[in-house]
């Protein structure tokens, strides 16, 4: 890799809406607009907002079977999964640990998968040299734009009847300005809204289309972070890595019935074991009392002392108005109601444990 | 009545041997949004360049620490519910402590306000 941040499609027009640069996963992108991370995130929360995932890896599957091959590397039921669908998923590895998460859509004459930025460079090799007669294209001329909020059906839905006609986890080709994008009804905000995959040279022309409309700004990582914890969805490398397996990470929602049952994917031993006796940790909810955020890496503590974990995502949420944060705690431990104390700057501070996610998701089922 | 910076981004002013301490709106704007401050009591003594409270905007958790030594000798206690006030006037309303300076030959050492402009560019 170079050490030179890589920069999207949309980089001039960051550099236009005036947005705070910073280097993530290798990528040159905005932290935050002038609007700021809180006002971004009620934006998204209220009406709409739109964030450049540019950075994330684009891969198209063409081949045989393609959804029964995925089924080697991962737990979800892709071998069932319809056209027109989108499902999210996980690599896992040897001892059930988490490789990269995942949305697998089927696109009907291909599969259409994005991964996360920083692992684009695992798992494309990953699925070249694991996907047998698969021909496994990772795209680099196209953008990906996500546009989420309450508001986000008619941002986008202005521009592109067809994609009123979506339900949460549903993707279609439809024209936006005349360019074919794929536009998929999912995100990672908690809110309804899409991803779209736009051809690179008429990305900055069609996101400025949705920028456009009076409900909706641009957004930064920043609240795309705070939207997601709020959400409570896991962060991978903070919440869920090769060390954490899918049940710990209480994903267990996100493995269908038959692959529970069947196994046959990278440390199917570990999570069906975990599924009968229970994991020896598991991600949960915390609500700080007070207002000091109690950041990843916080330390845990039962009400008699003894450490039980640590925060792995942690920060203010703005639309709960007031600190959040999601961490693994032991076996016998995590119930909601449970008081801990979390360490922090030396202090125990006390806390709640919660269930997930800290705000309603609002998809379009 | 003087006030000086330092290159943490204080502002401290200073009327004999008292002053006011705050955060430069230059620092206020670089955090971002803050929804948290972490003030040490009245009556706290402590040392140039020690740690004397943190503030936490969405983004990250920043120390704040002593551009002299001296004393606490009042909290502003209206940021504990409106941390927000960090970014709305952080050179007036939302000062952060009152303190006694214990070494006023420490003052040398800060900027003034044409040196600060130069220091953030």
């Amino acid at each position: 890799m170079s050490d030179t941040p890589k920069r999207t499609p949309l980089y001039s027009l960051h550099v236009e809406l005036g947005g705070k640069l910073v280097d993530f996963a290798g990528w040159e992108m905005p932290v935050q607009y002038p609007l700021g991370i809180m006002g971004e995130h009620k934006q998204c929360r209220e009406k709409a907002a739109v964030f450049d995932v540019s950075h994330m890896g684009q891969v198209i599957l063409r081949g045989e079977n393609v959804g029964e091959k995925l089924e080697a590397l991962c737990p979800q039921a892709y071998a069932t999964l319809k056209e027109g669908k989108a499902r999210y998923g996980f690599f896992t590895n040897a001892e059930g640990g988490i490789m990269d998460d995942l949305i697998v859509s089927n696109a009907g004459d291909h599969y259409f998968v994005v991964v996360n930025a920083a692992l684009r460079h695992q798992d494309i090799p990953h699925m070249k040299a694991n996907l047998d007669g698969v021909e496994v294209t990772e795209i680099f001329d196209r953008a990906l734009v996500a546009v989420q909020g309450p508001a986000a059906e008619n941002v986008v839905g202005e521009l592109c009847p067809a994609a009123r006609d979506l339900k949460f986890m549903e993707t279609t080709l439809a024209d936006i300005n005349g360019v074919e994008c794929r536009i998929s009804r999912l995100g990672y905000t908690g809110e309804d809204g899409y991803e779209i995959s736009i051809p690179e040279d008429k990305a900055i022309e069609i996101t400025k289309s949705f920028l456009a409309h009076e409900d909706c700004e641009a957004a930064g990582l920043g609240a795309r972070d705070s939207l997601r914890l709020e959400a409570g969805l896991c962060l991978y490398g903070n919440d869920i890595d090769q060390s954490t397996s899918p049940i710990e990470a209480s994903l267990g929602w996100a493995i269908q019935k038959r692959r529970k049952e069947e196994g046959g994917f990278p440390g199917a031993e570990r999570v069906q074991k975990e599924l009968a006796e229970g994991p020896a940790r598991k991600l949960v909810g915390i609500k700080p009392e007070g207002r000091a955020p109690a950041r990843q890496g916080v330390e845990i503590q039962c009400s008699n002392g003894n450490t039980i974990g640590q925060i792995t995502s942690g920060g203010f949420g703005p639309t709960v108005g007031g600190p959040v944060a999601m961490g693994y705690v032991s076996a016998g431990h995590g119930e909601p109601g449970e008081v801990v104390n979390l360490i922090i700057r030396g202090k125990p501070q006390p806390a709640e444990i919660v269930a997930l996610p800290f705000v309603t998701q609002n998809y379009k089922r | 009545m003087a006030t000086y910076y330092s290159e943490e981004h204080e502002w401290l002013s200073v009327d004999g041997d008292t002053a006011t301490l705050g955060i430069t709106k230059h620092a206020a704007e670089q955090l971002g949004d803050v929804v948290f401050v972490e003030q040490q009591d009245a009556g706290e003594e402590f040392e140039k360049d020690g740690e004397i409270g943190v503030i936490e905007s969405v983004k990250a958790a920043s120390e704040l620490y002593a551009p002299v030594d001296g004393e606490i000798i009042e909290v502003n206690e209206t940021l504990a519910d409106n941390p927000g006030a960090l970014n709305e006037d952080p050179e007036g309303e939302a000062w952060i402590y009152k303190i006694k300076i214990t070494d006023a030959a420490q003052l040398e050492d800060l900027m003034d306000e044409a040196g600060y402009k130069a220091f953030i560019g």
